[in-house]
């Protein structure tokens, strides 16, 4: 298989189009547009491969969520402010039970806020992000050929489970270039029942979110808690970095966990043992996992390119079983390793 | 292993070719490598740079906060970026464009009259192709031969006289510098 160097937004495109996406819309925003620029280079290169550049961001989302419900494998993407006006889209697409893969490539916030790689926006993706009670699926890749295997994973994850799946990443994701192998897509596995394609001669089929009769909607709600349960039992995924003899825990995710991995390598040639635990699924949160770690392991710092957000799911997953440190650098601002290096040595206790 | 420069100079001056034909001639000798362009609202005219990481194990942050080696194509550049090498690093001077002289003493300076030798091989543009010549040669992480094929892989081999061209220029660059 042979190696190329390509750059995080173009990577997400080659293997979209490699996992048989064959219909993307999009709206253009820095410092996602290459991927936009990718599929419009692309996508007419395939066959059947549908590429448009919607009037709005909203448009784009219901062009994807009608293009999935004919059957196509969908995809669309934006950076933060874009994400923002999809989502009563997402949480139609999470009623409907429609596949699909939104990328997020996020930029510094609130409001419009600058184009410079941060994490502020892990509340929305991983908390359904639009109305009424839903999840969606958030994968959150730290390496370049990390996004190429996780677009993939995405669609099968969404075909799998027919819900959204959103792949998180941030500006330095996307612009940073790095060398990549595409590995060989799975064959697609989805029930044309699903699909509506034109009754022909047999029954009609309907895919609708509007239940007006509150037991038949509360019916519908517990169906998709269901999936959302199985969802977190199978397909929790996470690194861990150096914890074997760790004295210390970092939990950090995406770019973050890269700076993480830089400091801990300085920490630990002065004798310092630190180790990394990194989600690469946000939602489903490995929780299990992570509170497993706290039967021997007391001191864990989290650290975020955001005020604190994850903070709140590594709370919950230790349950008070061990001292939880934060370190954030929100609004764009990517810290150096040197610097995290020095924040952690300041809490790191060692033990006796 | 690891090391990290910044290119750095003029929009237009194929600052991000250089980055991005180093980090693939790392990657064609088997190395990691990380290239991150600096992207954002850029005028024309201004400034553009980059930075190429390389190293033989997993590499941690695209960003270099100390970069071993410093490439500068304009003056600009060199007030923005000469601060931040580490003490024993390299700066790569283009001599033609960049009178001033870099205040720190800690480092080693490398000038190229990058512009001028590309006036005299008739085209301006590979006055890029120049400097990596010489810093090809001093920094040493790859082979000429590599860095070469890794250019014409990524220019494209339908240009021959381009490849020529190029080639002749990376010389003029690299005979230009001393290792030490």
């Amino acid at each position: 298989m042979n190696k190329v160097l390509m750059s995080g937004n173009h990577i997400i495109g080659e293997a979209a189009i490699r996992a048989g996406c064959r219909f993307y819309a999009g709206y253009p925003i820095t410092p996602q547009n290459e991927l936009t620029e990718y599929m419009a280079e692309n996508m007419r290169n395939v066959t059947g491969g549908i590429f448009i550049q919607s009037e709005s961001e909203i448009a784009a989302i219901n062009m994807i969520a009608g293009s999935s419900a004919a059957g196509l494998r969908v995809m669309t993407s934006s950076s933060s402010p874009g994400i923002s006006l999809k989502q009563e889209g997402i949480s139609s697409m999470a009623a409907c039970e429609l596949p699909g893969v939104i990328v997020n490539i996020m930029r510094g916030g609130p409001g419009l806020g600058n184009i410079r790689p941060s994490q502020g926006d892990y509340f929305q993706a991983t908390r359904g992000g639009g109305h009424g009670d839903y999840r969606t699926i958030v994968l959150a890749p730290a390496s370049c050929q990390e996004l190429a295997d996780l677009t993939m994973e995405g669609f099968d994850l969404a075909d799998k489970y027919r819900n959204p799946v959103m792949i998180l990443a941030d500006g330095m994701m996307g612009q940073m270039m790095e060398p990549v192998i595409f590995k060989k897509p799975k064959p697609r596995v989805y029930n044309e029942k699903f699909m509506l394609r034109g009754a022909g001669s047999g029954k009609s089929k309907f895919i609708h979110g509007l239940i007006l009769d509150p037991i038949d909607m509360e019916e519908h709600n517990w169906k998709l808690a269901r999936k959302y349960a199985v969802i977190s039992k199978n397909e929790t995924h996470y690194e861990e970095y150096k914890i074997d003899d760790a004295q210390m825990v970092l939990v950090a995710y995406g770019t973050a966990a890269r700076i993480a991995k830089g400091a801990i390598k300085r920490l630990r040639s002065h004798g310092m043992q630190v180790g990394l635990f990194r989600p690469i699924t946000l939602w489903p949160f490995p929780e299990l996992q992570l509170r497993d770690l706290s039967s021997k392991i007391k001191q864990f710092l989290v650290f975020e390119m955001s005020t604190g957000q994850m903070l709140d799911d590594v709370r919950l997953a230790l349950q008070g079983y061990a001292d939880i440190q934060f370190h954030g650098r929100p609004g764009g601002a990517v810290p150096t390793p040197s610097e995290l290096a020095n924040v952690i040595a300041k809490h790191y206790k060692k033990n006796d | 292993m690891l090391v990290k420069t910044i290119f750095s100079g003029f929009g237009g001056q194929g600052v991000l070719m250089m980055g991005i034909s180093f980090a693939h001639s790392g990657m064609s000798k088997g190395y990691h490598v990380t290239f991150l362009p600096a992207y954002g609202a850029e005028m024309r005219g201004g400034t553009a740079n980059c930075t190429v990481a390389i190293a033989d194990e997993e590499i941690a942050s695209p960003v270099a906060s100390e970069p071993n080696n410093l490439v500068v194509m304009n003056a600009p550049s060199l007030f923005t970026f000469q601060n931040k090498i580490t003490t024993g690093g390299s700066i790569f001077l283009n001599s033609s464009i960049v009178n001033e002289e870099p205040h720190r003493h800690d480092v080693k300076v490398f000038r190229v009259p990058c512009s001028d030798l590309a006036q005299n091989l008739g085209n301006i543009r590979v006055a890029n192709t120049i400097m990596m010549g010489a810093f090809i040669r001093v920094s040493a992480v790859v082979t000429p031969e590599i860095y070469l094929k890794s250019l014409e892989t990524i220019m494209g081999s339908r240009k021959k006289a381009l490849a020529e061209l190029n080639r002749k220029a990376f010389m003029a660059g690299f005979e230009c510098v001393n290792e030490t």
